[in-house]
């Protein structure tokens, strides 16, 4: 089976500080991947390396293109790497304010990726945009209103409902359940998982919060310092941590 | 003979913007840098239309300036003026006798012919700005022809009234690449940007210079379902009696009462000349 994703050796600096350094992986298709570790651990710099929004100083991200097979996308033309970003590829950010256009209506956040690839009838885009509002559970009759209109948990979900809208194989998550109380961050991870599950997305998903990974990632990979310090399966990393940080990322997490 | 170089600019500051022109004609629709000069007129008073006329104005030249149709507003005036002063060109209200017509808001109702420029006076050249407010992300769309974005808007319009509701500086696509403001022109006289003449645009407080060449491919974006359309008042020219030219609405009184004229002043002097007369048009003669 090939991997959807194929990182080799990846490191980013900033300056003489490490970003991230020598970073391997591979993803496959349906597979959900979780990076934790803490604050400045190089977890950002990683996704953002990967989704091409930082190029990175080593190595190489080799994703499957629908046409030619694996192509490295570090070195294909920015065309070809923004069309890849609107098409294959959804990020969803930590801020909804990132990954929306506030002053566009709800309708219009969710039709602009479909009119980026040339969808022409406003018919069709508003249908659309209905359906995938459903879908994140946002009732039809705010698709006229402004995000910022909408609290927190919403926006939030019309973020990924704008990202799921033209079907892409892998979704690059920066936290996206930051900054949502508990009860919606639980409604939020539930129509994640079911959204992965019934598209068979792949997903990389970055974050501190173990909890989520263990709801949505297959794998987990623990980073520390810029560097990858544990990979395994979810259950076998948080329930048997081999790594000193790991153990100790596992044990500060607060028991209700 | 006056004080001043021909057209007021220095002559290397004509070299510089007419290399803008002719890069923007090379390139149609592609907004082409140039050091905008200071000119002895605030901005948004049609500092970059000024400076491109001056470019492109001959000793031979006749000039006529339009603002909003008319030939005789301030802005039109004022700009006439000065270029009968600081060029000594000889000038003119009538479309069909000028070489060069320095616009702003609207495309004369007459046919432009091939030997004519026409330059417009842009405020905003970027038709991405009030979507994408970064210069570096617009033009990065600009070079890479992603504007989804410019349907965005469009589809803005019409969940909000039903229908596009984009009246004036409509965004076209320029022979199939890039995307333009037309400048402020009412979204009637789009059809009429495939013309005969060259057309010059150009925006002094922005920096900008772009060109349509004549007989150039000018597409109003539009979607399948919600095709462009160009919109006027539906009524026919009080004054000269035109059914097929763009009106202004005039209120004449307290009690509602109103009146649409032409608002090409020369298209709706030029029509009672020849005879039409409109509901509420007074005989030529009682006008002198």
């Amino acid at each position: 089976m090939t991997p959807l994703l194929q990182v080799s050796d990846v490191s980013k600096f900033y300056g003489h500080r490490i970003g991230c350094k020598d970073v391997s992986f591979n993803l496959y298709p349906g597979e959900v991947m979780g990076i934790v570790g803490e604050s400045g651990s190089g977890k950002s710099t990683l996704l953002n390396c990967l989704a091409g929004h930082l190029t990175p100083d080593t190595g190489a991200v080799q994703f499957d293109t629908r046409t030619d097979g694996l192509r490295d996308t570090v070195t294909m033309s920015e065309p070809e790497r923004r069309m890849l970003s609107r098409t294959d590829w959804a990020f969803v950010h930590q801020h909804a304010c990132d990954g929306l256009r506030m002053n566009v209506s709800a309708g219009g956040n969710v039709g602009e990726r479909l009119m980026a690839v040339n969808a022409r009838h406003y018919g069709d885009i508003r249908d659309k945009a209905t359906d995938w509002l459903g879908r994140v559970e946002i009732s039809a009759d705010r698709i006229d209103d402004r995000p910022t209109a909408f609290s927190g948990g919403m926006q939030q979900r019309l973020q990924i409902a704008r990202n799921l809208v033209t079907g892409p194989r892998l979704v690059f998550m920066d936290e996206p359940t930051g900054g949502l109380d508990v009860s919606v961050q639980a409604r939020l991870l539930d129509l994640l998982r079911g959204l992965v599950r019934e598209m068979n997305l792949s997903a990389i998903i970055v974050t501190h919060d173990l909890a989520v990974v263990r709801l949505l990632a297959d794998r987990l990979m623990v980073m520390k310092d810029g560097h990858v310090v544990e990979t395994g399966l979810t259950d076998q990393v948080l329930d048997d941590p081999q790594h000193a940080y790991t153990q100790l990322l596992v044990s500060s997490v607060l028991q209700v | 003979m006056n004080d001043y170089n021909f057209a007021y600019l220095d002559e290397q500051t004509k070299r510089m913007i007419r290399r803008a022109i002719l890069k923007g004609l090379a390139i149609p629709g592609y907004q082409v840098p140039f050091a905008s000069r200071e000119m002895p007129m605030p901005y948004g008073w049609g500092t970059g239309g000024v400076q491109v006329s001056a470019a492109v104005l001959t000793p031979d030249d006749t000039f006529k300036v339009i603002d909003q149709g008319a030939d005789d507003t301030t802005n039109a005036v004022s700009i006439r003026r000065f270029f009968e002063k600081t060029a000594g060109v000889s000038v003119t209200e009538a479309t069909a006798d000028a070489t060069v017509i320095q616009t702003r808001h609207r495309i004369p109702e007459e046919p432009l012919r091939e030997d004519q420029i026409l330059v417009y006076q842009v405020p905003i050249p970027e038709p991405l700005r009030f979507l994408e407010p970064s210069e570096i992300e617009t033009r990065k769309m600009h070079s890479l022809e992603e504007y989804g974005l410019m349907h965005v808007k469009l589809y803005e319009d019409i969940s909000q009234h039903g229908a596009i509701a984009t009246a004036y500086a409509y965004p076209v696509k320029v022979e199939g690449r890039y995307v333009m403001d037309p400048s402020p022109i009412p979204k009637f006289d789009n059809p009429k940007l495939e013309m005969d003449a060259i057309q010059l645009f150009g925006a002094g407080r922005e920096q900008r210079i772009y060109a349509i060449p004549p007989h150039t491919q000018v597409v109003s974006l539009d979607f399948d379902d919600h095709p462009f359309e160009p919109t006027k008042a539906d009524h026919a020219c009080d004054i000269c009696g035109a059914e097929d030219s763009y009106l202004d609405e005039l209120i004449v009184d307290d009690q509602g009462g109103r009146m649409f004229m032409c608002s090409d002043t020369d298209y709706c002097n030029g029509r009672r000349a020849a005879g039409n007369a409109g509901t509420q048009s007074i005989p030529m003669e009682a006008t002198e």
